[in-house]
C-alpha cells in the first residue's frame, strides 16, 4: 500500500477531529491552560505592512456574522497632498471589504489604515453604558453584553473611533471582541489569521515573552486620537500624522 | 448629497433619532413651567399666581410622557428597568431613573397633593361613585382640613418648592450633561451644555404654560390677568436673553478657536443645519421674538396688541427651542467623527422612530393636562365672577 | 398634641412613599443576575457566553495537524508569513469534518491579484503587477506554485 503522509492522516483524523472540537468548546475558565488575569490584549497595526486586500474586513465578517453594511474591522485608504496635510482624502469602498480600486497616485502621499475597537483601558463607550452592558474584562477586552444591552446606544454616540453599531437584527450595541472566543483558547482572532502580510498582530502586554515589548521599544508607535486619553490598545505602526 | 466627504463606515446612519429629540425638550417643557410655578410660592412673584396650579399640572403632564419617547427608541424597551437595578456609577445616563423618579414623586406629586389637599378633602365629600372613590384614595385617608393642618401642607408645600427648584434644574442641566460629557463629539463637548439646557428649558417652559394659560382663559370664556400675563412675559425676555447670550457665547467661543473640528463644523452649519440652526433658530425661534418681547417693553400698547405680541412670541419661542434639540442632537449626528465628512438623518414617517409616533408623543401631554384639570381644576373657586377678574385686568392696564 | 393631629396626614404619604421603596428594594434584589458584580460593574456570565461563540477560521495550527507537508513546503518560500486560511477561507468546517466539508478549489486568476494587483497605496516593496499586462488570462499557478511562488521562476532565471 501506498500511503502519503495526508492519507495517514486521514486515517487519525477522528482524533483530530476530537482534538480541534475539544479545542472549540466552552468557556474559558474551562479552557485549563486560561487564566484571565495574566493576560492584557491588544493588537499592533502595521501601516508599513498594509497592503488593503481586505482579508481581515471578509475574515470578520465571516467569524462574527456581522451583518453587511457594518464594521467590527474596516480598512481605509489615505491619499494626502503635501499642501493640505490636516485634511486628507479618505475613501473605504465596502469597508475596503473588496479591496481597493487603484486610483493613479496624483502625486499624493497614499498609504492603508485598518481600522478596529482600540479595546481602550480608559474606554469612553464602557464609562457611558448606564447599565453596565459594556465592559472591559480583566484581560482587557472591551465586551458587550447583548443579553443585557438596553439598546440605548450612548456608547455609539460616546466611541471617538466610530468601531461600534446598533445590530439591526438583536437591537443591541455591538463591535469588535477581539475574537474573544479565539484569543481564549489559545487561537489568534480571525483577523490576524487571515492577514497575509503579518500587518495585524495580536499581542499581550502582561506576557514578557510577547515580541511586542520588543517592538514598541524600537519603532515608532503611536494610537489613534491620543489627546481623548482613551487608552487605547491598538498600536500603530508608522503612523501618519494626517490619520484620524 | 446623502454621504458626502468621508465618514467611518459605521456612521452612515444616525444612532439618536427624533425621538432624542422630543425627550429633552419634553422634560425641558417640565423644567421651566416648575420654575414658573415656583416663582409665585418661593420668590412671591404675586402676578403670578393664576398660573401657579395650571404651571404645575402642565408639568406634571409633561413629565409622565418625558420618559415615552426614550422607553420607544430603545433597542430592548423591555430592559429599560435595569437602569433601575443596575445603575453604573460612571454614566452620565444612568442617574436618569433616579432623577426622573425623584422628581415626579418627590417634587412634582407631593407639591401637587400638598396643593389641592383641601379640594381633594372636598371633592371627596362633595362627588358621587367613581370620582369619589378617586378622591378618597387620594386623601389617603386623613380629611384633616383645619387651619392647622392646612398651615402644615403650606409649610410642607413651601419646603418641596425649594428642594423643587434645584431638582428641577438637575433634571435638566442633567439632560445637557448627558450631551455635554460626551468627549468624542466636539458639537456636544461643552460645560456650558447643562447651562444652556436649563436656561433654554425655562424659556420653553414659561412660553408653554403662557400659552396654556391664554388658550384655556379664552376657551374657558374668562378674561386674562393682563398683570400676570405681562408679568410672564417679562420673565420669558430675561431667561431668554440669558439663554441667547449663553448661546452666543458658545458659538462665538467655538468660531475664536477654531480648533480641528471647526473646518467641519463650520461647513455643517452653513449647509446642512442652515436651515434649522440660522434660519428657524436663531433668526425666526430667538430673534423675531425677543425683538417683540423686548417691543412690548419700549413702547405703550393696548391690552389686545399685547396679548397678539405674547401668543406669537410664545410660540415662535416653542419653535425656536425645537430647533435648538434638533440642532444638538441631529446636528451633532451629522458630521463625521473623522472630520473628512457629512451624512443626511433621514426621517421616515410611520415608523418606530419615524415623526408620527414624535408628533403623537408631542401632543399627548395635551389630552393628559385636560384630564388633569378635570380631576384637579386649577382655577379658583371665586372664579365664578368674572366681573372681579375683569376689573383686575382693567386695574392693570 | 394638635400638632401632631394636623401633620398626620404627611406621615400617611411618608409610609406610602415608604412602603414604595421597600417595594423596590425587593424587587431589585429579585431581579438583579447572579453572575453581576463577579468581575465588576456587569454580569460576569456575559465573559463566558461570549467565548462560547464557535471559530470559522480554524487556525494555520490546526491546519498544520494533517497538512504539514504543505506547511512544509510553505516554509520554505515568500508565503511562509502567509496563513492557510488567509488564501483558502475559513475551514474551521473542514477542520471539524474533514471527510466531508472539501475546501473549493481558489480561482488564483481572482485570488492572488487582491494581494499582487499594482495599487499606489501598496507599500512600495511589496511584490506587485499589473494584471492587464502580466500574463492576462493565465492562472497564475501556471507559472507560481502558490505555496512557494518565486520556486519556479528562480528555476528558470
Amino acid at each position: 500500500m501506498n500511503l502519503t503522509r495526508r492519507q495517514c492522516l486521514l486515517l487519525l483524523l477522528p482524533a483530530a477531529a476530537a482534538g480541534w472540537e475539544a479545542l472549540q468548546a466552552g468557556a474559558p475558565e474551562r479552557a485549563p491552560n486560561y487564566d484571565k488575569t495574566q493576560h492584557w490584549w491588544g493588537m499592533l497595526l502595521d501601516i508599513s505592512k498594509c497592503i488593503g486586500c481586505g482579508n481581515c474586513v471578509r475574515a470578520c465578517a465571516a467569524e462574527n456574522q456581522v451583518p453587511p453594511g457594518y464594521f467590527r474591522t474596516w480598512v481605509e485608504r489615505y491619499r494626502v497632498r503635501d499642501e493640505d496635510m490636516p485634511y486628507p482624502q479618505v475613501d473605504s469602498p465596502d469597508g475596503g471589504m473588496h479591496g481597493f480600486p487603484p486610483i493613479p497616485a496624483d502625486g499624493m502621499k497614499e498609504f492603508f489604515v485598518p481600522k478596529m475597537c482600540n479595546h481602550c483601558a480608559d474606554s469612553p463607550c464602557t464609562q457611558v453604558c448606564p447599565v453596565g452592558a459594556t465592559f472591559i474584562t480583566p484581560d482587557g477586552v472591551v465586551l458587550v453584553d447583548k443579553e443585557y444591552c438596553l439598546g440605548c446606544r450612548y456608547c455609539i454616540q460616546a466611541c471617538p473611533y466610530g468601531c461600534r453599531f446598533f445590530n439591526p437584527v438583536t437591537h443591541t450595541a455591538e463591535k469588535c471582541t477581539l475574537c474573544y472566543h479565539r484569543i481564549t483558547k489559545g487561537l489568534t482572532t480571525a483577523c490576524c489569521e487571515a492577514c497575509p502580510t503579518g500587518a495585524r498582530q495580536l499581542v499581550d502586554l502582561k506576557n514578557p515573552n510577547d515580541p511586542i515589548h520588543a517592538f514598541l521599544r524600537t519603532h515608532n508607535v503611536a494610537v489613534l486620537k491620543p489627546y481623548l486619553a482613551t487608552g487605547a490598545k491598538v498600536f500603530y505602526n508608522d503612523l501618519d500624522g494626517s490619520v484620524r | 448629497m446623502q454621504v458626502q466627504g468621508y465618514m467611518y463606515p459605521n456612521e452612515y446612519e444616525l444612532a439618536w433619532s427624533i425621538l432624542i429629540v422630543v425627550y429633552p425638550y419634553i422634560t425641558g417643557l417640565v423644567a421651566g413651567a416648575f420654575i414658573l410655578a415656583s416663582l409665585e410660592r418661593v420668590f412671591h412673584v404675586e402676578a403670578v399666581k393664576p398660573t401657579y396650579r395650571l404651571a404645575l399640572l402642565t408639568a406634571l403632564a409633561f413629565l409622565l410622557v418625558a420618559p415615552l419617547p426614550l422607553q420607544l427608541h430603545l433597542g430592548h424597551p423591555e430592559r429599560s428597568f435595569e437602569m433601575y437595578l443596575t445603575p453604573h456609577r460612571t454614566s452620565a445616563m444612568a442617574m436618569f431613573g433616579f432623577v426622573y423618579l425623584w422628581y415626579l414623586m418627590a417634587v412634582l406629586v407631593l407639591e401637587i397633593w400638598l396643593d389641592y389637599r383641601r379640594d381633594i378633602v372636598l371633592l371627596s365629600q362633595r362627588t358621587r361613585g367613581w370620582r369619589r372613590a378617586i378622591y378618597r384614595a387620594l386623601t389617603l385617608g386623613s380629611s384633616n382640613i383645619s387651619a392647622g393642618a392646612l398651615a402644615v401642607d403650606e409649610r410642607a408645600g413651601y419646603i418641596v418648592t425649594v428642594v423643587g427648584i434645584p431638582s428641577a434644574l438637575l433634571l435638566h442641566g442633567y439632560v445637557g450633561f448627558i450631551f455635554g460629557s460626551v468627549k468624542a463629539n466636539p458639537w456636544w463637548s461643552s460645560p456650558l451644555m447643562p447651562v444652556v439646557f436649563i436656561f433654554s428649558a425655562m424659556v420653553s417652559g414659561i412660553a408653554a404654560v403662557l400659552l396654556i394659560y391664554m388658550f384655556t382663559t379664552w376657551v374657558r370664556k374668562r378674561a386674562l390677568d393682563m398683570r400676570c400675563l405681562d408679568t410672564i412675559a417679562r420673565y420669558l425676555l430675561y431667561t431668554f436673553l440669558i439663554d441667547f447670550s449663553l448661546e452666543m457665547l458658545d458659538l462665538v467661543h467655538r468660531i475664536y478657536e477654531a480648533n480641528e473640528s471647526f473646518r467641519s463644523l463650520d461647513f455643517m452649519v452653513h449647509t446642512r443645519l442652515y436651515l434649522s440652526q440660522i434660519v428657524i433658530q436663531i433668526y425666526i425661534g430667538t430673534l423675531l421674538p425677543l425683538a417683540l418681547l423686548g417691543l412690548v417693553q419700549v413702547i405703550k400698547l393696548g391690552a389686545t396688541a399685547r396679548k397678539r405680541i405674547y401668543a406669537c412670541a410664545g410660540s415662535l419661542a416653542l419653535v425656536g427651542i425645537f430647533a435648538m434639540r434638533w440642532n444638538v442632537v441631529i446636528g451633532g449626528q451629522l458630521f463625521s467623527k473623522s472630520f473628512l465628512g457629512y451624512t443626511t438623518y433621514k426621517l421616515a414617517f410611520a415608523t418606530r422612530e419615524g415623526l408620527l409616533p414624535a408628533i403623537l408623543l408631542m401632543l399627548l401631554p395635551l389630552p393628559i393636562l385636560w384630564g388633569l384639570t378635570k380631576l384637579l381644576p386649577p382655577w379658583p373657586e371665586r372664579e365664578a365672577e368674572p366681573a372681579g377678574e375683569n376689573r383686575a385686568a382693567t386695574l392693570s392696564l | 398634641m394638635n400638632r401632631w393631629r394636623n401633620g398626620e396626614h404627611l406621615l400617611r404619604v411618608a409610609l406610602v412613599y415608604g412602603l414604595g421603596v421597600v417595594a423596590f428594594v425587593l424587587l431589585r434584589m429579585a431581579l438583579v443576575p447572579r453572575s453581576f458584580g463577579e468581575f465588576g460593574h456587569y454580569r460576569g456570565n456575559a465573559i463566558a457566553e461570549t467565548a462560547r461563540q464557535r471559530p470559522v477560521f480554524a487556525g494555520h495550527q490546526a491546519c498544520n495537524l494533517c497538512h504539514s507537508d504543505v506547511a512544509a513546503l510553505k516554509r520554505t518560500g515568500i508565503h511562509a508569513g502567509v496563513h492557510c486560511e488567509a488564501c483558502h477561507g475559513p475551514q474551521a468546517a473542514h477542520a471539524s469534518d474533514p471527510g466531508s466539508v472539501r475546501p473549493a478549489r481558489l480561482a488564483t486568476a481572482r485570488l492572488c491579484v487582491r494581494c499582487h494587483a499594482a495599487n499606489p497605496a501598496r507599500p512600495a516593496a511589496f511584490p506587485q503587477i499589473d494584471p492587464r499586462r502580466h500574463n492576462p488570462g493565465l492562472p497564475c499557478e501556471t507559472c507560481h506554485p502558490p505555496h512557494n511562488p518565486l520556486q519556479f521562476l528562480s528555476q528558470h532565471s
